[in-house]
């Protein structure tokens, strides 16, 4: 009775509920239930008859019949396209994300040792480019890349080449724009844990006789070590799904999984199958996501 | 063998000079330091100090003048080529690597042989009694723990020259007593010449062979923490170290073995000469616990020592009373006009002339316990 009425009185209704309520609603209603919708889908058979797909549970004659499909999920093990689909997807995500690190450290590393007054303009230069539509932004290299673009025609120009180099549609070309599009949001993170660092413990490394470059491996580096994660994380998740990029700049040997799905759905018009190959590639970012937040829960345990 | 030259001081700076946005921060600062000496800079914040150790380390390079360091010029030369280890302030241990490897940080960066550095990093950490605290990160330990971590690991390499940067700073008071005798223990027991800065004249006194007090980028005075103390040479000095009472006057009589200064508050008789003239105005300076404090008026014997005619005392009232349990501190209200600080060490338990608030005090100082500041 008393349970009832404080549940009426709405009294439980406190700020900090509605605060922390916030969050998990939005978690639930836009990531939780539309991939439990998509499970479903991916375990049902293809209804060719108007629906995209079946159902999942029958009640017929009082009788509940459970179908579960996992051809799908079979057919993915089995089938060395989507094999090859998911490992080129995985590569070409690593490639973009070393690249991005290699060059994205440097980047971050001289901005949060810039002056503090120069350091905001720096930071809006490295947003800049999200200003202009990312499809544009990445259209723009077809016209950098091809075979009469600026490059091939300024590398001839110049007399470097005779021929011009075929740079379009090969996993350069997909390289290249994946770094160019995927590379701030390596350097914000990165920026913003090495610009916390203390320059005491580079000093004191100095003092201990570490020459920079010594102290650079030895204390920044390692110091920095959840900025790098972030960073790859932040990079390498999005691009394992990528489907614009390789669309527009990549090739027949740069298969990509968003290609495939987007094929299933639209194409073959295979929503199950669609769904379970949605599924495997969510399965591929989890993990390495729950890899990194083991790591940081540990990190904040420990400290 | 080379035979050590006693004149020859193992670190000498000469001249030295830093700018800063055309600010000076050091200004014209000469300091030589023998050998096995704790060398104390002094002052409050600003005053130079810290960038004149920064110097030595070798992360601000001098606008002008010398450093060498056992007759090597060392201006121009990297930190990491440095003979010289700092313990940083609040110690700058690397967050990321245990108590045994930033011991060893140093001497791998030495490339000294493994079993060579093993036995060093536990020779360190017995040194600092923390044997078994090698495997623990920075952040396991308490205070007092980290802060031997950071004297280990600037001694590890054996440096010719320790820094010290206000070593003691980041402890509370009781553990910074305790850890003050450790230091100078460790320091001594290694033999490395130690140059420290401080903020805190307790640290420095206690721990330095000579001190240097420092204030807007220029050395003061020079000398022993008891010259520092008892015979200041200037007013900024007398009034830095420890508390002083200072009277301004003029001088009045002014013979080989004695001067006499005239005050608002009264006359002082000075039973030394001084280095100044007639009618020159001068400070009398008057350290409290070298006044006695009573309610009756001096007698005959004590006026004897303080001086006839009723020379070096004073009449007030008791305005403020601070009991600190090993001495009391008074504040007197002088009929002249100013407050007059006096301590009064409390050796019996029961003291029955104790003294109370308002209540009309005589104040009198022997002659010889004063300081004549003429600046």
């Amino acid at each position: 009775m008393n349970f009832l009425k404080n549940l009426l009185t709405l009294r439980w209704i406190t700020g900090r509920r509605v605060v922390i309520a916030v969050p998990f609603l939005w978690l639930t209603f836009a990531f939780l239930v539309p991939f439990l919708i998509v499970l479903r889908i991916s375990f049902t058979e293809a209804d060719n008859g108007g629906n995209p797909f079946g159902t999942l549970m029958t009640l017929v004659d009082g009788v509940v019949t459970l179908k579960v499909k996992i051809a799908n999920y079979l057919f993915i093990a089995e089938d060395e396209l989507y094999a090859l689909t998911y490992l080129n997807s995985l590569k070409f995500a690593a490639i973009t994300a070393a690249l991005c690190l290699v060059i994205g450290y440097p980047f971050a590393y001289f901005m949060a040792r810039a002056k503090p007054t120069v350091r905001p303009v720096l930071l809006m230069l490295v947003m800049m480019p999200f200003w202009t539509s990312f499809l544009l932004r990445i259209y723009a290299w077809k016209g950098i890349l091809a075979n009469h673009g600026i490059l091939n025609n300024f590398l001839i120009s110049i007399g470097a080449i005779g021929e011009p180099l075929h740079l379009m549609n090969t996993q350069f070309s997909l390289i290249v724009g994946m770094v160019y599009a995927y590379l701030p949001f390596m350097i914000l993170p990165l920026y913003a844990n090495l610009v916390k660092m203390d320059v005491r413990f580079l000093e004191a490394a100095a003092d201990l006789g570490a020459t920079p470059l010594q102290a650079f491996w030895r204390i920044t580096v390692p110091l920095s070590k959840s900025g790098i994660i972030a960073g790859t994380m932040l990079v390498f998740i999005p691009a394992v799904g990528e489907y614009v990029i390789p669309e527009l700049l990549g090739g027949p040997e740069t298969l990509m999984i968003g290609r495939q799905l987007w094929d299933e759905f639209f194409t073959n018009n295979d929503w199950p199958l669609a769904s379970s190959v949605t599924v495997v590639v969510i399965l591929l970012i989890l993990v390495p996501m729950a890899i990194f937040n083991k790591y940081k829960a540990d990190q904040e345990a420990r400290s | 063998m080379t035979i050590e030259r006693a004149a020859e001081p193992f670190l000498l700076i000469r001249n030295l000079i830093k700018e800063f946005d055309g600010v000076r921060a050091v200004n014209d600062v000469s300091v030589a330091i023998n050998k096995g000496e704790i060398f104390a800079l002094l002052g409050s914040s600003g005053c130079g100090k810290s960038t004149l150790l920064r110097m030595l380390a070798g992360f601000e390079t001098p606008t002008h003048g010398t450093i060498t360091l056992g007759g090597k010029d060392i201006v121009g030369v990297p930190p990491y080529q440095r003979p010289i280890n700092m313990m940083f302030q609040s110690y700058a241990l690397f967050p990321h690597l245990s108590v045994w490897d930033n011991i060893a940080f140093g001497l791998r960066r030495d490339g000294l042989p493994k079993d060579e550095i093993a036995a060093r990093v536990e020779q360190m950490l017995s040194l600092v009694q923390l044997g078994a605290y090698g495997k623990r990160k920075p952040h396991q330990l308490s205070g007092g723990q980290q802060q031997r971590v950071a004297l280990a690991r600037s001694l590890a390499k054996r440096p010719q020259l320790l820094l010290l940067d206000e070593p003691l700073g980041a402890l509370d008071k009781k553990l910074r007593e305790r850890t003050q005798m450790e230091l100078v223990g460790i320091i001594e027991e290694v033999g490395v010449t130690c140059v420290m800065v401080t903020h805190d004249q307790d640290e420095a006194m206690s721990m330095a062979t000579r001190i240097a007090v420092m204030s807007e980028g220029r050395i003061l005075q020079f000398g022993a923490p008891g010259e520092i103390y008892e015979t200041p040479n200037c007013r900024f000095v007398a009034d830095f170290i420890g508390s002083v009472n200072l009277f301004n006057g003029s001088v009045s009589v002014d013979e080989p073995d004695h001067v006499i200064i005239d005050t608002p508050e009264g006359r002082h008789y000075v039973t030394h000469g001084i280095t100044g003239t007639m009618g020159m105005p001068v400070s009398v300076a008057v350290r409290p616990e070298k006044i006695a404090l009573q309610a009756e008026a001096p007698t005959l014997e004590q006026r004897a020592v303080a001086g006839e005619h009723g020379y070096n005392c004073v009449q007030g009232v008791v305005a403020g009373i601070a009991y600190f349990g090993n001495e009391t501190s008074y504040h007197v209200q002088l009929d002249g006009g100013m407050v007059l600080k006096a301590t009064r060490t409390n050796a019996a338990r029961h003291d029955d002339s104790a003294l109370k608030r308002d209540q009309r005090v005589f104040a009198w100082w022997d002659g010889a316990d004063v300081v004549v500041l003429t600046r």
